[in-house]
């Protein structure tokens, strides 16, 4: 018995959201009073054995580069394997779009009751009942498992990391690896930017800033954040912003700990797409605007004035601090 | 070649979301329902184009639910599609779900399945990658782009950070999102056309779902916004540096 993390990967690089998995993975272990363990797939440059920080004791690793891609199928049958010779009974993912793309799978081969979308802990006082959003953030719903192995895949920004000492064994792990059926013939990444599920902070704007021309004011104040770039779905449809900014119903789902609007008014449809965000900040010129009831501040007033003096002053805040 | 669309039926994006008995239903009361948009604006549309673009194709959709699905089960029909089939049950655990719907694939031995990336309600993302495990077929997950030369599907899917593009051979079991298509609005022929259209009601086989759901909360309410004068973002700044403590 034992809880198994999933350690997602990217071009050998650990995701943030992994980190969030192994501290929730670790702190379930302990409530269960089990041992934590990783798993990693694929080719990885980080130091695996630092990971032992975020409280697992032992990382397997399938170390061959046909798994740098992700093939649903192939990771389906490879962590499956792992998780029988592990005798894991609970599997944790991030619920980002490589557990989509492979929890529901694990869960099915196993045989396992799946949680996706979990944003606590197990309440294992009764059972087992995970927590996840439902409703795109507009509710909760607490969820029994009623199988002996789980699946679990964490929302993403919903578990805080918590690093400490510790260092991880780390074990090559022999399993069958199949061909995959499908051909990875391009992979398209965009560099240079914070990507947006994984951003701590998201700046977003919507058509008040009245066209492309006027991004620069947002892209200033994203800049002195650090924080990633969204926009709203007209903004998106009209070629203002490039279609994966679009955040709401039918884009990107988000969740930082500081959402700031610009120039959206709020409508329904973008709201659930945000709606997970810890605080939201509005900045509009009509006061009427839906976003204001979803909003923890609010600033009425011009974007183009307001937006460069907030910048100003964050950069004076941080001189000062 | 034919096509499975898996269709859900889901409250309107703007419905007030409430709960009953004790918090573990929820309230229907008033609200309207829709076919999940990301099976409908997405897969289903899709499905559509390939079969206009191949007329000897044919479509079924397969939802899995009691008899309050069959209206947007015809309004679907209405927009295309062959022949509907519903497992009839009450049931909501997605491996329940995908049990039913590979039972379904199986039987019908499609070449393509296509389902939404998520319900709007549940928000799992899980029957597609669940019912390609059962069938033993491919999947590609959150596909924002699909097209059909043969027997080989290009693919485009979001990856995080970016996108892949990849083939693969059919069957295949895909999960659709934005990009796949657009947006379509039935017309007075397709409606007429869908009430004739067969929609059968089949029983779900037995299998015991692996989860069920003990109850539903509500966030807190949001304490309401805090407006801050235009003239005085360092008060904003202020706020979010020590209270909110997000920056």
């Amino acid at each position: 018995m034992s809880v198994l993390i999933f350690i997602d990967q990217s071009e050998g690089v650990v995701k943030k959201s992994s980190l969030e998995a192994l501290t929730y993975g670790a702190d379930l272990a302990k409530q269960l009073g089990t041992s934590a363990e990783g798993i990693v797939l694929g080719t990885v440059s980080d130091d695996l054995a630092a990971l032992g920080k975020y409280g697992v004791s032992k990382i397997h690793q399938v170390n061959n580069a046909s798994l740098n891609n992700v093939d649903a199928q192939v990771y389906a049958s490879v962590l499956s394997e792992a998780a029988t010779i592990a005798g894991a009974t609970v599997l944790v993912f991030s619920h980002n779009q490589t557990g989509k793309a492979v929890a529901a799978r694990v869960a099915a081969k196993l045989k396992a009751g799946l949680v996706a979308g979990a944003c606590a802990l197990p309440d294992t006082s009764n059972g087992f009942s995970v927590k996840k959003t439902v409703f795109s953030g507009k509710a909760f719903a607490h969820v029994n498992i009623l199988s002996a192995t789980k699946v679990i895949s964490l929302n993403p920004n919903s578990y805080k990391t918590v690093a400490t000492e510790g260092t991880a064994v780390v074990e090559a792990l022999a399993v069958t690896v199949s061909e995959p059926k499908v051909k990875v013939t391009a992979v398209n990444k965009i560099t240079g930017e914070v990507p947006l599920t994984e951003a701590d902070i998201v700046v977003s704007g919507g058509r008040g800033l009245k066209g492309p021309e006027h991004w620069g004011i947002l892209l200033d104040l994203a800049k002195e954040l650090g924080a990633a770039t969204a926009c709203s779905r007209p903004v998106g449809d009209a070629h203002w912003r490039p279609h994966h900014e679009h955040v709401g119903q039918t884009g990107v789902q988000v969740a930082p700990n500081l959402y700031i609007a610009i120039g959206i008014s709020g409508a329904i449809q973008h709201l659930a797409g945000v709606n997970r965000s810890k605080v939201i900040v509005v900045i509009n010129k009509d006061p009427e605007a839906p976003f204001f009831k979803a909003a923890d501040y609010g600033i009425v007033g011009d974007a183009f004035e307001v937006v460069p003096q907030l910048t100003a002053a964050i950069q004076k805040m941080k001189a000062g601090a | 070649m034919k096509i499975l669309v898996c269709v859900s039926k889901t409250p309107d994006t703007t419905s007030k979301i409430a709960f009953t008995d004790g918090n573990t239903k929820f309230d229907e009361a008033g609200v309207q329902w829709i076919i999940n948009p990301y099976d409908e604006w997405y897969s289903l549309v899709r499905a559509i184009e390939l079969k206009e673009a191949n007329p000897a194709a044919t479509i079924h959709l397969v939802t899995v639910g009691n008899a309050d699905a069959e209206p947007i089960i015809r309004k679907a029909l209405a927009l295309g599609g062959d022949e509907a089939i519903r497992v009839n049950t009450d049931n909501s655990d997605a491996y329940f779900i995908a049990a039913q719907i590979a039972e379904v694939a199986k039987q019908g031995g499609y070449d393509l399945i296509f389902t939404g990336k998520e319900t709007i309600d549940y928000n799992g993302s899980s029957i597609g990658g669940m019912v390609a495990e059962l069938v033993d077929a491919p999947y590609i997950s959150l596909a924002t782009k699909f097209d059909l030369n043969g027997t080989t599907a290009t693919v485009v899917r979001e990856i995080d950070g970016g996108e892949e593009t990849a083939e693969v051979a059919l069957p295949v079991v895909v999960s659709c999102q934005k990009g796949m298509a657009e947006q379509r609005i039935p017309n007075m022929r397709g409606i007429m056309a869908a009430r004739t259209k067969p929609l059968k009601v089949v029983d779900p086989i037995a299998i015991d779902a692996l989860t069920s759901i003990h109850s539903f909360e509500l966030p807190p309410a949001k304490a309401g916004v805090k407006l801050v004068a235009p003239d005085n973002v360092a008060e904003l700044v202020r706020l979010l540096h020590e209270e909110a403590k997000a920056i």
